[in-house]
């Protein structure tokens, strides 16, 4: 018995001594703390480089300190900012996007970054200059970015009722689409579809675009988020909407019967995840070393096979043996002519919406599910 | 008739119980990333997982975590059930269990939001900018332990004939040595009990780990809930596929010695008797 008593001194003792080794000490070490989406950077698997482990090590090198990089993964850009509006806990890099970092920038969130320490800026594609979140390029620098196309199965439509969004409006194939169950994108489908600005804050236009959503119901198999990967893959639903490089992974993965296939419609929605460092950052240049660090041409390729999704960096998308291995079919999804992209971009890209519209909208939404 | 019917209301129940966990099983060992299309038997997933650093170490993390809470919490729980016990006044005894209580019936979210809320106060005023760390986790998971092990404890205490401690110290005993030799020995089936509770809560913990957790140490439940930007990777299926089996074996390992040490007891039982 008394030995069992003192294992749990022993215990608690142990206990108090972690609780105070964390909140003291630290202050000598190199830390970077990193807070980044989930899944969305190389780890080391399937004999990928790890590129968190990779920047600890080029660092000690290079510099001859050693430092620590904190990693930790948010699920959504909401998640991430109120971690961050709380000013319970201080990141040094994160990756928000497009609309959240056009947000944090008004708000005071974000530092203007030093490009004399990110040299491998040059390499950013000259068309994610002066993008509407960062018209100055004073806060990011681009990361990842993907276009919302349509899915569809060749076994099962035509291949002339493809090309624009009427697929998804087409009757010869109700009770085989898939919708968005999310208002901001399901109403993007129509409004792209109708010619709408998706960021119009004229109400009769949003009750147009709700109208033909009331209209496409009867079609629509069910309205889904992740569960499309699922029903596209094993051939359940023929037709859905999502970003091309979610499309490789139902590709990869789809049944035997099914043959999946991909296209932009001619308005779309476009994202783009770009590294920022907060204001609450603790050590900026080191910030500005890591990012610059991501852009290289090793670890920047790695991320972007991982991902999946494409990158805006030419090491990247020049780079011999990524194009290998992603395929001919695969790099000319992911990398459509970029030609006039900031333009496109700046003009079909989903914005940040006040309050008021975001209210309609989602009664809007209401309604439509309702019926 | 009858026992038809209850057999198949059985099925149901164990087919509602554990079908999701046979199919997250079954796909574990899918040589593709689907949840739909099952196309070769393979360890690819096992293989990954056992390469995933990230993932790892947040299982680590979560360990790491669970075992210090329970700790505390077992020693600090089964203080204050000694406590509670020992109270004069029946009125001040309800009071101080309520109390006790409400880290329990609390909904996580009201717990985790104002835990975070008084890290962050706490933070400003001592001029902290990283507030939230391990500590302010390992407090909080202590805190939503803590009535688990008190309410397993406290009903041993009372089972116990009072007369038993004063009987030791009649004897010579100090009072901690009475402690030591009479009443822990009572109490220790409840701390058990209560420490793995304790144990289990804190490793499922997601709510409030989730406002309490800050730069550096991130929980598995975290990690996993992070990875819906993306799909789950079936690597997860993987690991919850591990920790199925490790658990499952456990239990049964607990029972088994719990089988035989209540055999030895009834056998001595019957020895003192004759």
């Amino acid at each position: 018995m008394k030995k069992k008593f003192k294992t749990m001194i022993l215990l608690l003792s142990a206990a108090l001594a972690m609780v105070l080794s964390g909140c003291g000490g630290s202050s000598d070490k190199l830390v970077l703390n990193v807070y980044n989406w989930g899944e969305y950077i190389s780890d080391g698997s399937d004999d990928s480089l790890d590129t968190i482990r990779a920047f600890e090590d080029w660092y000690e090198e290079e510099y001859g300190t050693k430092v620590t990089v904190n990693y930790s993964t948010y699920p959504s850009n909401e998640d991430m900012y109120s971690k961050l509006a709380s000013g319970a806990a201080s990141y040094d890099v994160i990756i928000p996007s497009d609309y959240m970092i056009a947000r944090m920038a008004k708000e005071g969130m974000l530092q203007p970054l030093n490009f004399d320490n990110i040299p491998n800026y040059q390499y950013i594609n000259q068309s994610f200059h002066g993008l509407y979140y960062d018209p100055e390029d004073t806060y990011s620098v681009p990361y990842t970015y993907g276009i919302v196309g349509v899915i569809y199965d060749a076994n099962k439509v035509d291949e002339a009722d493809t090309g624009s969004w009427d697929l998804m409006w087409n009757e010869k194939y109700a009770g085989d689409i898939l919708q968005y169950n999310n208002s901001r994108d399901a109403f993007g489908t129509a409004m792209y579809k109708l010619g709408i600005d998706v960021n119009t804050t004229d109400k009769a236009q949003w009750d147009r675009a709700a109208e033909e959503l009331i209209n496409q119901r009867g079609l629509v198999k069910s309205y889904v988020m992740d569960e499309i990967f699922n029903m596209m893959e094993s051939g359940e639903a023929a037709i859905g909407s999502y970003y091309a490089g979610d499309y490789f992974v139902m590709k990869e993965a789809q049944a035997e019967q099914v043959d999946l296939r991909f296209y932009y419609p001619e308005n779309t929605n476009f994202f783009v995840d770009a590294m920022c460092i907060p204001t609450c950052a603790q050590n900026k240049e080191l910030a500005e070393i890591f990012i610059n660090f991501m852009l290289s041409e090793q670890a920047a390729v790695a991320n972007a096979e991982f991902i999946s999704y494409a990158s805006p960096n030419r090491l990247v998308y020049e780079n011999r043996a990524y194009i290998e291995d992603m395929g001919q079919d695969a790099m000319e999804v992911l990398y459509p002519e970029l030609g006039d992209f900031a333009e496109k971009y700046n003009k079909l890209a989903y914005r940040n919406m006040d309050g008021e519209m975001l209210d309609y909208l989602n009664s809007l939404w209401e309604t439509i599910k309702l019926n | 008739m009858r026992k038809i019917i209850s057999n198949i209301l059985t099925a149901m129940v164990y087919i509602f119980l554990f079908a999701p966990i046979a199919v997250l099983v079954f796909f574990s060992f899918n040589d593709s990333k689907s949840l739909s299309v099952f196309s070769d038997p393979s360890f690819r997933w096992y293989r990954e997982l056992l390469r995933d650093r990230n993932t790892l170490e947040a299982v680590r993390n979560s360990l790491i975590l669970a075992a210090s809470a329970t700790g505390v919490a077992t020693v600090m729980g089964t203080g204050a059930a000694w406590g509670i016990d020992r109270l004069r006044s029946r009125w001040y005894r309800s009071v101080i269990n309520t109390v006790t209580d409400i880290p329990m019936t609390n909904p996580d979210i009201i717990t985790g939001i104002s835990l975070m809320l008084m890290f962050v106060f706490a933070g400003r005023l001592f001029g902290m900018r990283n507030t939230l760390n391990f500590g302010t986790m390992l407090i909080a998971h202590v805190t939503f332990c803590l009535p688990y092990v008190i309410l397993q404890v406290l009903p041993k205490l009372q089972q116990m004939d009072r007369a038993l401690p004063e009987a030791a110290m009649d004897l010579g005993c100090t009072p901690f040595r009475a402690f030591l030799k009479v009443e822990l020995p009572e109490m220790l089936p409840g701390i058990i009990t209560g420490s793995i509770m304790a144990f289990t809560m804190s490793l499922d913990d997601f709510v409030i780990s989730y406002f309490t957790s800050g730069t550096g140490f991130e929980t598995l439940p975290i990690r996993i809930y992070s990875m819906t930007k993306k799909t789950v990777t079936p690597k997860m299926y993987a690991l919850a596929t591990i920790i199925f089996f490790v658990t499952l074996s456990l239990l049964l390992v607990i029972n088994h010695i719990e089988n035989s040490q209540d055999k030895e007891n009834q056998k001595k039982e019957k020895q003192a008797i004759n």
